[in-house]
């Protein structure tokens, strides 16, 4: 075991693909600044595979897919999640589509990283966290990893998928440090983990909401609440089967997203428990979610937007019938 | 092309888009007074820039973009505007902004997090900075193109032949600006906006600051050929002026103006400056620049060479240069005090502008919010700020202009904000009838109550 941080994650899973095969490369502006995972990369594998991208995101994801298509394996990274809006046309009707249209003739192995700013006062430009949009797109494949572990592993992986694999880092996690196996590490895409084993209520946590969650937990099991988290880490596909039977064992279900509510994760997730484990349900679900307004700027404003631990910890005890918003119970 | 060398020596100067009679005739009539005020308002931008940058190194501001070193390249184009023309600025325009008549602390209060919307667009014909590179050059784009609609739609005569599909395009009143960067300039909304420009015979003037970098990116990135090249393959002229020459940069900038007003089309300009200073905050140029070529750019500064032609002139002497020293500093610590009195929004002011009519899961969701802050109708003080220093935050002081408050949100002593329904915060006036209030900034701006008579040519929408 070895303990780094997220970001030295990204960097190793990164390097480690780059040195195992010599089609992957990395498509990213200021590839080379020192602020970058792939800061230094240009002198181990050369300018050919660490190019500096024109400021053009649509450009570089329209010759990563064509790249792709030949057989090199880019790890496209936009920086800031809403820079792949830019690309939207090419992410969404090319690099999801192009193995359909051409009937399976052609595949499409590329990363999109695609680091997510937001809780950072960057503004509603620079702050959105735009998996729901594309877990509606068939083809694509979503990973959010919450630790250096699973950034690592699920990294490693998504550069070896031969399908589109977008691959969202919240930024709030960079500097999260964790223990990660030594050796070859790779966490299977589609496999969700029980970070926390606990039998009262299930709650499920997206990314930066792990953490936050995994602090409700502790400060609930004070009180005798024994929370079981569960991190999906892969959003498509879904590990279902993880999240259903836990909700068979507990009865209640939370979802801790940091990502807007209408048509988010949290909602595809409450949809498969209502439909498929509605039987096991002892207590409506609640969401802790974002609300249906952009980040705004000011940081006092948007600190109030996200899942914390006592919105969680309020959403819990509301499942359980407890008194809810106990103040200062998680500080 | 120049007109004032880093030295300061008068020069006659032409390009083969345009020549040195015309050039000249731009700026007949800039006299020595003029000249030195374009002076002063450098002199303050700087100030006021290293105040701001100042401000966030002190933990006051979220970000800042500073434009140490592109001074002339903004206040020359910006004073070369008409107070009808409408500016689509990037984010560091702050010296334009400052020749707008914006109160530089909407500024800050942006960069603070204090304020969206710091400005009255309409009113200072400026628009808000644009944070994604590049995609105000199409909203220039687009709103040129609705000034010289206006323009022809107020003189149309039946059987007359567009103006889109004539030659040239229709005279307008005002015109449209669109600053943008190197960088910016490999975006695909730029390319798309010279193409379209150029077959509706916009009235736009393009407006790169080439400052040699994009972030860590030097321009080589970005093109092969001079980014006033761009415009040849469009069909407009494109020119390279000394964007460090504050004199040659209002000329081309008059000049191309005048060609969109005449319906000439857009132009394409590249103001060759270099950006001094970082990035933003967040960035450390030294790690991908080294220390002689930007000390090779400090002897073109923009501000040494007006002084130094104007002393040779006789036209500003010591005493002068210190007394506009004297009123930047003033206006930099006023600027200062200005921006530390700003207040923190109200929590719940978070929901406002989402739609025009908040929708119902908006407000359930803002009512939740209130549950939650346990303020029910009440909305509590905003609690300190994270990034920036508490101190600052602990005792401030009511807004010294209660106007540059966020536009709905009441004063913590009045009505308390959620309990006025979401429907009937005030809002932008729209005039019965009139296109719904979501359309673009122009339809926004012809909500003023239009002339009496609009001959064809009355077509500014301010
Ligand atoms: C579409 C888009 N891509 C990337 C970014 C990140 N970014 C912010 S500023 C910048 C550099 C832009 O350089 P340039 O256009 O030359 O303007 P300058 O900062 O030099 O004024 C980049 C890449 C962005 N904001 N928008
Ligand atoms: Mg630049």
């Amino acid at each position: 075991m070895r303990t780094i941080s997220y970001r030295e994650a990204v960097r190793q899973a990164m390097l480690e693909e780059m040195r195992r095969d010599p089609n992957v490369v990395v498509f990213c502006e200021d590839a080379r600044f020192w602020t970058m995972p792939t800061h230094g990369f240009v002198d181990e594998f050369g300018p050919d595979r660490v190019p500096v991208m024109p400021i053009s995101e649509e450009g570089f994801t329209g010759a990563a897919i064509g790249a792709a298509m030949t057989g090199v394996r880019p790890i496209v990274d936009y920086t800031i999640a809403n820079l792949m809006y830019v690309a939207w046309d090419q992410i969404v009707n090319h690099a999801a589509k192009n193995r359909y249209l051409f009937g399976g003739q052609a595949s499409v192995p590329i990363v999109f990283r695609a680091a997510m700013k937001y809780a950072n006062a960057t503004a509603a430009q620079h702050s959105d966290r735009p998996y729901p949009q594309l877990m509606n797109v068939p083809g694509l494949k979503i990973v959010v990893p919450s630790n250096p572990a699973d950034a690592l592993g699920l990294l490693k992986s998504a550069i070896r998928d031969d399908d589109p694999v977008v691959y969202f880092e919240p930024l709030l996690l960079w500097g999260a440090k964790g223990e990660v196996p030594d050796g070859e590490h790779l966490v299977p895409i589609g496999q969700a983990a029980i970070t926390r084993p606990g039998r009262d209520v299930t709650v499920v946590a997206i990314g930066d909401a792990v953490p936050t969650a995994l602090k409700a937990a502790g400060a609930l099991a004070k009180d005798g609440t024994e929370v079981e988290v569960i991190d999906p880490r892969t959003l498509v596909p879904l590990d279902k089967t993880t999240i259903l039977e836990s909700v068979a064992r507990t009865g209640r279900l939370v979802i801790a997203d940091p990502a807007h509510k209408t048509c988010g994760a949290a909602a595809e997730i409450s949809a498969i428990v209502a439909e498929e484990g509605f039987g096991s349900l002892r207590a409506p679900i609640v969401r802790v979610v974002t609300p249906d307004v952009h980040p705004p700027f000011s940081p006092a404003l948007e600190r109030l937007m996200y899942p914390t631990p006592q919105r969680i910890a309020d959403a819990v005890r509301t499942v359980l019938g407890a008194p809810s918003a106990v103040k200062d119970l998680v500080s | 092309m120049q007109l004032l060398t880093p030295s300061g020596q008068r020069v006659a100067a032409a390009g083969p888009e345009i020549s040195a009679q015309e050039i000249e005739a731009h700026i007949a009539d800039v006299t020595s007074a003029d000249l030195s005020d374009m002076y002063a308002d450098m002199v303050i931008v700087r100030r006021l820039d290293e105040e701001a940058t100042a401000l966030q190194r002190q933990g006051e501001l979220g970000l800042w973009a500073p434009l140490r070193g592109q001074e002339a390249a903004q206040v020359g184009s910006a004073r070369a505007l008409a107070p009808d023309d409408m500016a689509f600025p990037s984010y560091r325009e702050h010296g334009v902004a400052y020749c707008r008549g914006v109160d530089p602390v909407a500024i800050l209060g942006l960069f603070r997090g204090t304020a969206h919307g710091g400005w009255d667009p309409n009113e200072h014909g400026f628009a808000l900075y644009a944070i994604v590179v590049g995609s105000q050059t199409l909203h220039a784009t687009g709103y040129a193109m609705g000034v010289s609609r206006e323009a022809s739609q107020n003189g149309w005569r039946a059987g007359q032949k567009p103006a889109a599909e004539a030659s040239k395009g229709r005279a307008v009143e005002c015109a449209t600006i669109a600053y943008f960067g190197d960088g910016a300039s490999s975006q695909g909304d730029v390319g798309e906006a010279f193409g379209w420009a150029a077959v509706f015979n916009a009235p736009v003037v393009f407006f790169c600051q080439n400052n040699q970098y994009a972030i860590s990116e030097p321009t080589s990135r970005q093109s092969r050929v001079p980014i006033s090249h761009r415009a040849a393959g469009h069909g407009f002229p494109g020119v390279r002026v000394d964007g460090n020459d504050v004199l040659a940069t209002l000329a081309v900038t008059r000049w191309a103006l005048a060609r969109a007003r005449a319906g000439e089309g857009p132009t394409l300009i590249e103001a060759v400056t270099y950006r001094m200073g970082a990035h933003t905050t967040a960035d450390d140029p030294t790690r991908y620049r080294d220390a002689d070529e930007v000390a090779r750019w400090a002897e073109r500064d923009p501000l040494a060479r007006v002084r130094a032609y104007l002393t040779a002139q006789n036209a500003l002497d010591d005493a002068a240069a210190a007394a506009i020293a004297a009123r930047a500093d003033e206006a930099a610590t006023e600027l200062r005090r200005r921006c530390l009195a700003l207040p923190d929004p109200e929590p719940l002011s978070m929901f406002d502008h989402v739609t025009v009519v908040e929708s119902g899961h908006v407000a359930a969701e803002r009512a939740d919010l209130a549950d939650f802050l346990g303020t029910g109708d009440d909305p509590p003080a905003p609690s300190s700020t994270s990034p920036r220093a508490a101190s600052a935050h602990a005792a401030r002081p009511s807004p010294a202009r209660p106007d540059l408050a966020p536009a709905d949100s009441a004063p913590a002593s009045s009505a308390p904000a959620s309990s006025v329904p979401a429907s009937s915060v005030p809002r932008a006036p729209s005039p019965p009838g009139s296109s719904p209030p979501e359309a673009s900034l122009a339809a926004a701006r012809s909500v003023a109550p239009p002339p009496q008579t609009p001959g064809p040519e009355a077509s500014c929408p301010r």
